[in-house]
């Protein structure tokens, strides 16, 4: 392992241990306050903590215990930041800017000015070798800033939300830029959009109030988290529950069977497990209840006329009970989203197209029937401790 | 600027035209005293020179000074954080409201004969007191604040994030200084040395007090006018005449430099945009 790291940072309630391969980019994610920022700080040398120790490639970032403390100054850490800001020295140029690193290291002149050259042309921008950063646009001063970054030939990258201050329109070229350039290099980025970590990083950790709460490969974390940060990162509903005898049961009632579509090894029951679910996989129909002239109870055969969720009307007919989860619920509130309609009840999202809502009436406080298929639920065992996973104690 | 003095009372543009005919008016009306056809030879006299010769090799060794010591002043007040720092801050900042010839008694009392330091100065066959020398020290003594205080504000306004990236690069302190926190402040440097510069000229009370006036060694410019004005009021008027022309240059070229370097956000601090239209 390139980089090891455990530190703690007492007044900022710190406290996170991770290791990164060579090669690997890591993805940091996580609210705001979480810590993010202040890992990079510590791993760039512009924080202390209170107690922990980093390596990388051997060589000692920090040692801070109670026998003393070993601090090596950021100049000797090769490390690079690229923060949110490109923070170009405004009084050089663009190529004196790149060239300032390979220039502090003594590297002379002429071949520092050709290596600022040849990064600022890997970063699509060689025409602006002798701008002033005052005369870049945001997009074109941050590709500036990466190319000096990398020019520094540092043994870490770190981006602290490299793409957060650029126009809608110019992250999308920055960032396969970055994908290009991280592919194989060993990289940590703060990011509070998943979609970076999707594209950049093979593997993610999540902060919250200063500790990890899920970490891991990238597809795993986001298609099955374990916190309900986790889950709104990844776009899915989460459903807490546990292992029963005859499937999984979750802390809001749903039921969905395990032998069927869901294999999973050998959960003890009893175990804590968790259900990861897309918002457009759940259908919303009426219950019984509230549609009365339907005939039809909570848990008869679905009928094409009062189910729907987008595409139900091509396997609305499938939605029966061997196939698919259902939940009685009701309605907590309705959010209008885009072109979609999003639905909360126990729990759980679910997105109905505009015109369904209207047809089926759908207000906070109808009761209704929540399906979805087997195959699109996924099941695992959360490896959090019951009482963590818990806060309500149940 | 029409709209802005349109949306004010009347009576305070009055008061405003009537403070600034206040500073205005006493140098027009020194103007008008000057014998324009004496000017040349009333300035020119054999005493008029060496005064002037004086003031300026002693102003600009003040200046000198007052930014071999006050640049790292600046830095030490702005970059670090100790007990006591702003006690210290605020001793330092003592000579710009200390009445100069009180300075020039503390430096009587620090370097004179029977002065604090003077004895070891005598042992060393070191005489201040007096001499060129004490010139420059009364006038480093007072401009010094100058320097400092308008360095440690632009430092504090561009912030530590420069310098960050820069050690984040592998720059060690020295090329962090160097080639990034003193070029960003140079704007705010050179407006301070101008004014410490136009602050050393002027020094008046301390000179008297510390150094005396003793023709070609001590008598500065102002100890020659105030001396002048007495036996020829005419030279003393000329003379006057220079300073103005000088402190008015100094204050255009400060007031210059000073937006660039003081206030606004870190990224145009040191060079003015000259751009706009290609940023975004």
């Amino acid at each position: 392992m390139p980089l090891r790291f455990a530190a703690t940072l007492a007044q900022r309630r710190f406290d996170v241990r991770f290791e990164l391969a060579a090669g690997e980019t890591l993805a940091v994610l996580g609210p705001n306050g979480a810590g993010k920022s202040t890992l990079l700080a510590l791993l760039a040398g512009l924080l202390t903590p209170t107690w922990g120790r980093a390596e990388l490639d051997g060589a000692v970032l920090f040692d801070v215990g109670e026998r003393g403390s070993v601090l090596t100054e950021p100049r000797e850490r090769g490390i690079s930041l690229l923060a949110q800001e490109a923070l170009l020295f405004p009084h050089l140029s663009a190529l004196e800017n790149v060239a300032f690193g390979p220039r502090s290291r003594g590297v002379h002149r002429v071949s520092a000015r050709a290596t600022a050259l040849a990064w600022l042309d890997r970063v699509g921008v060689p025409e602006l070798a002798g701008r002033r950063p005052a005369q870049l646009s945001g997009g074109q001063a941050q590709r500036v800033a990466l190319a000096r970054a990398l020019a520094a030939d540092p043994a870490l990258l770190l981006l602290d939300e490299p793409l957060a201050a650029l126009d809608v329109g110019v992250a999308p070229a920055m960032r396969l830029l970055l994908r290009d350039v991280l592919r194989e290099r060993t990289a940590v980025i703060v990011t509070h959009d998943p979609l970076d970590a999707f594209l950049l990083a093979d593997r993610v950790l999540v902060l919250e109030d200063g500790r990890i709460v899920e970490s891991g490969a990238t597809a795993e974390v986001l298609t099955r988290p374990v916190t309900a940060f986790g889950a709104r990162l990844a776009g899915l509903n989460l459903v807490p529950g546990r292992r029963t005898r005859a499937g999984f049961t979750g802390r809001n009632g749903l039921e969905v069977p395990l032998a069927d579509a869901v294999p999973v090894g050998a959960v003890p029951v009893g175990a804590s497990m968790a259900l990861a679910v897309r918002p457009a996989a759940v259908g919303v129909s009426l219950s019984a209840r509230a549609a009365p002239e339907s005939g039809q109870g909570p848990h008869s055969g679905a009928d094409p006329d009062s189910e729907f969720g987008p595409g139900s009307a091509s396997h609305s007919a499938s939605h029966s009970t061997s196939d698919s989860a259902r939940l009685a619920a009701t309605i907590d509130d309705v959010e209008h989203r885009g072109d979609v309609v999003r639905v909360h009840a126990a729990g759980l999202a679910a997105d109905v197209a505009p015109a369904d809502v209207v047809a089926l009436g759908l207000v906070p406080g109808l009761p209704v029937v929540l399906t979805m298929r087997h195959s699109d639920v996924v099941v695992y065992p959360t490896p959090l401790p019951d009482q963590d996973a818990d806060p309500d104690g149940r | 600027m029409e709209l802005t003095a349109a949306r004010l009372p009347r009576w305070i543009v009055a008061i405003a035209v009537l403070g600034g005919l206040f500073v205005v008016l006493p140098l027009v009306a020194m103007a008008l005293r000057v014998d324009w056809p004496q000017f040349i030879p009333l300035v020119t006299s054999e005493s008029a020179r060496s005064a002037l010769l004086l003031s300026l090799r002693t102003s600009l060794t003040a200046t000198a000074l007052c930014v071999l010591f006050g640049v790292p002043m600046a830095l030490v007040l702005a970059r670090t954080a100790f007990r006591g720092q702003r006690v210290l801050r605020s001793l330092v900042l003592l000579p710009l409201v200390l009445p100069p010839v009180v300075g020039g008694i503390a430096l009587l009392y620090t370097f004179g004969r029977r002065g604090l330091l003077g004895g070891t100065l005598e042992a060393l066959g070191i005489e201040i007191a007096f001499s060129t020398t004490a010139v420059v020290l009364s006038q480093a003594f007072v401009a010094l604040p100058f320097l400092v205080l308008s360095l440690e504000g632009a430092l504090r306004t561009v912030g530590t994030r420069y310098e960050a990236v820069g050690a984040t690069l592998g720059a060690s302190r020295w090329t962090v200084l160097r080639r990034i926190t003193v070029p960003l402040v140079l704007p705010a440097l050179i407006s301070g040395a101008v004014l410490s510069f136009a602050r050393a000229l002027g020094e008046f009370g301390a000179t008297l007090t510390f150094a005396g006036s003793l023709q070609g060694t001590t008598r500065t410019l102002p100890l020659e006018i105030y001396l002048q004005r007495e036996t020829d009021p005419d030279a003393a008027v000329a003379l006057s005449l220079i300073l103005v022309v000088v402190a008015i240059a100094v204050v255009g070229g400060a007031h210059r430099v000073r937006p660039i370097g003081g206030s606004g956000p870190p990224g145009t601090v040191a060079r003015p945009v000259r751009s706009t239209k290609d940023a975004r």
